[in-house]
């Protein structure tokens, strides 16, 4: 396996609580990565980390080392809206802005400059498509995003984070405010999307980790304990405190 | 439980109600009052005459379209330099700033400002503006820019706050820059608290007339709206406070008290309108 993402010796702090203790990990390029663990354990936190969403929290302080495609992503040189461009985010609330289906997937491109409407049109039929709602959608692109339901919201969302073309797409928990129906059709978009992009995924549920991911990490009290193939984890986990969460016993 | 109520209790419970009957019945009739008197006194004297033409000593006719124009201009000038002024400010304060504790106490400022007697702007006004410009318009709108400051940079931030945090950091994540943010994705949002500001303010400049005597003066010339501005003049108010102080004309006081009355009532009228619009909006 090749990494796309690697992180050393990373901590984190807010204020002076420590979130997250000494991580690290390697993610692996064009595959899919969970984040399991109990509520606080720190998975969202670490997952934020990745594109640097958790430089708009204050009192915010990280150390440690994190490199995407080998290079820094704390680097002074780094354009913070290039590293999110190169790796999207899809939210645990589906949140469209309040603007019509057209504009809100076009917004990505053009915050990033492409402002040719025979593009934009390209853009966005293809990262509709490559979300699975295109058929549902492209009779009513100007109509207001807030209109369609919440699982199409979704899938909207993961449209547009789509349209900035990202090699990376970190997912928060994008099935927790959806119904059962909606939840398995962004399970089978999130397999579709392994062939293009490198996703992390941070689940509540276990058997969504199980159905789609790769490699799965778990998370507890802000330290990593384990990481590795998925289906390794689920079936004879090395710790014992992996063990017992998987098996319910905690959590 | 199903013993009657003692005598006592009774006349007690009675005597409060009728009591409280009282007090709603003396407010709705001030109110009814006050409204029926000035329209009754006021609209007979509202004549075309009166609304199209400028005051002659000659022929000792009194037009108050100079009063109208300079109302307008004093809005408009107002408004020009105050929502710029608020609205960035607003902005700076909700999406930039980073030391909370100098935000509040602007925030504290700001609140203790929109309490202030109007006369004292007009006096500081007159001091900071006419004492350097001249009385004229221009300083009287200054001075209403001062007075209003606050209350479209609170209502700005007030709607600024009801933007979703989810808007932001959808936008953030997709690798938007903050300015970019704020103008695509919040300020859409917050519109509504705009536009209520500005009727509001809107509002406010209509009734003032304290801190107007001060800077802009009591003349009654036609004008341009850059001439208007650069020259001393009445506006509707401080035209009501001219004619029934000075010269006794009680008619025409009325005729304009009438009117402003009409436009405060069309000004609460759009007030809840557009918030009622956005509220249907948003859900």
């Amino acid at each position: 396996m090749n990494s796309i993402i690697s992180v050393k010796d990373m901590c984190l702090w807010y204020g002076d609580h420590q979130a997250l203790k000494n991580l690290n990990v390697e993610i692996p390029e064009k595959s899919i990565t969970a984040l399991i663990g109990p509520s606080g354990c720190g998975k969202s936190t670490f997952l934020k980390t990745l594109n640097r969403m958790n430089d708009l929290i204050p009192g915010v302080r990280i150390t440690g080392d994190i490199r995407y495609k080998g290079a820094d992503i704390f680097d002074k040189e780094v354009d913070v809206s290039n590293l999110r461009k190169e790796i999207g985010m899809v939210f645990q609330n589906p949140n469209p802005f309040p603007m019509s289906i057209y504009n809100n997937v076009a917004y990505g491109p053009r915050t990033h400059g492409i402002t040719n409407k025979v593009q934009l049109d390209e853009i966005v039929e293809r990262a509709l498509r490559d979300a699975a709602i295109w058929d549902e959608v492209k009779d009513r692109l100007k109509k207001n995003a807030l209109g369609i339901s919440g699982g199409q919201q979704q899938r909207l969302c993961i449209a547009r984070a789509l349209a900035v073309q990202p090699t990376v797409l970190l997912m928060d928990e994008p099935t927790s405010a959806l119904d059962p129906i909606s939840t398995s059709r962004i399970e089978e978009l999130i397999l579709e999307l392994k062939e293009k992009y490198t996703i992390v995924i941070v689940t509540h549920n276990m058997q969504q980790a199980v159905r789609v991911s790769d490699y799965t990490a778990f998370f507890l009290l802000g330290e990593l304990v384990e990481f590795g193939r998925t289906e390794d984890i689920f079936s004879q986990p090395m710790d014992k405190r992996t063990e017992d969460y998987i098996t319910g016993r905690f959590g | 439980m199903k013993q009657p109520l003692s005598k006592k209790r009774k006349i007690y419970e009675v005597l409060m109600k009728a009591l409280m009957l009282l007090a709603v019945g003396l407010t709705a009739a001030l109110v009814l009052f006050l409204l029926v008197y000035v329209i009754v006194k006021g609209v007979p004297n509202i004549t075309w005459e009166l609304l199209s033409t400028k005051p002659s000593y000659l022929t000792g006719r009194i037009g108050i379209l100079p009063d109208i124009l300079n109302t307008l201009y004093i809005v408009i000038a107002t408004l020009v330099i105050v929502l710029p002024l608020g609205v960035g400010a607003a902005i700076y304060l909700t999406e930039y700033a980073s030391n909370q504790r100098i935000v509040s106490i602007i925030e504290y400022a700001a609140e203790i400002l929109s309490g202030i007697p109007s006369i004292i702007y007009g006096l500081v006004g007159m001091l900071l503006f006419s004492n350097n410009m001249g009385t004229c318009l221009m300083a009287g709108a200054l001075t209403l820019v001062i007075m209003n400051l606050p209350t479209i940079m609170r209502t700005t931030q007030e709607s600024l706050k009801t933007v979703p945090r989810s808007y932001r950091e959808g936008a953030f994540g997709l690798g938007a820059g903050k300015w970019r943010v704020v103008r695509t994705v919040v300020l859409p949002g917050c519109v509504d608290g705009v536009i209520t500001g500005c009727i509001l303010s809107v509002g406010r400049i209509l009734g003032e007339s304290a801190a107007l005597l001060f800077t802009a003066g009591f003349a009654h010339a036609v004008n341009g709206i850059i001439e208007g501005l650069a020259s001393p003049g009445a506006t509707l108010t401080v035209a009501l406070y001219v004619y029934a102080k000075e010269q006794g004309e009680f008619g025409v006081a009325f005729a304009i008290a009438a009117i402003l009355m009409v436009l405060t009532i069309l000004i609460n009228f759009a007030t809840t309108t557009v918030q009622k619009k956005f509220a249907k909006k948003r859900s």
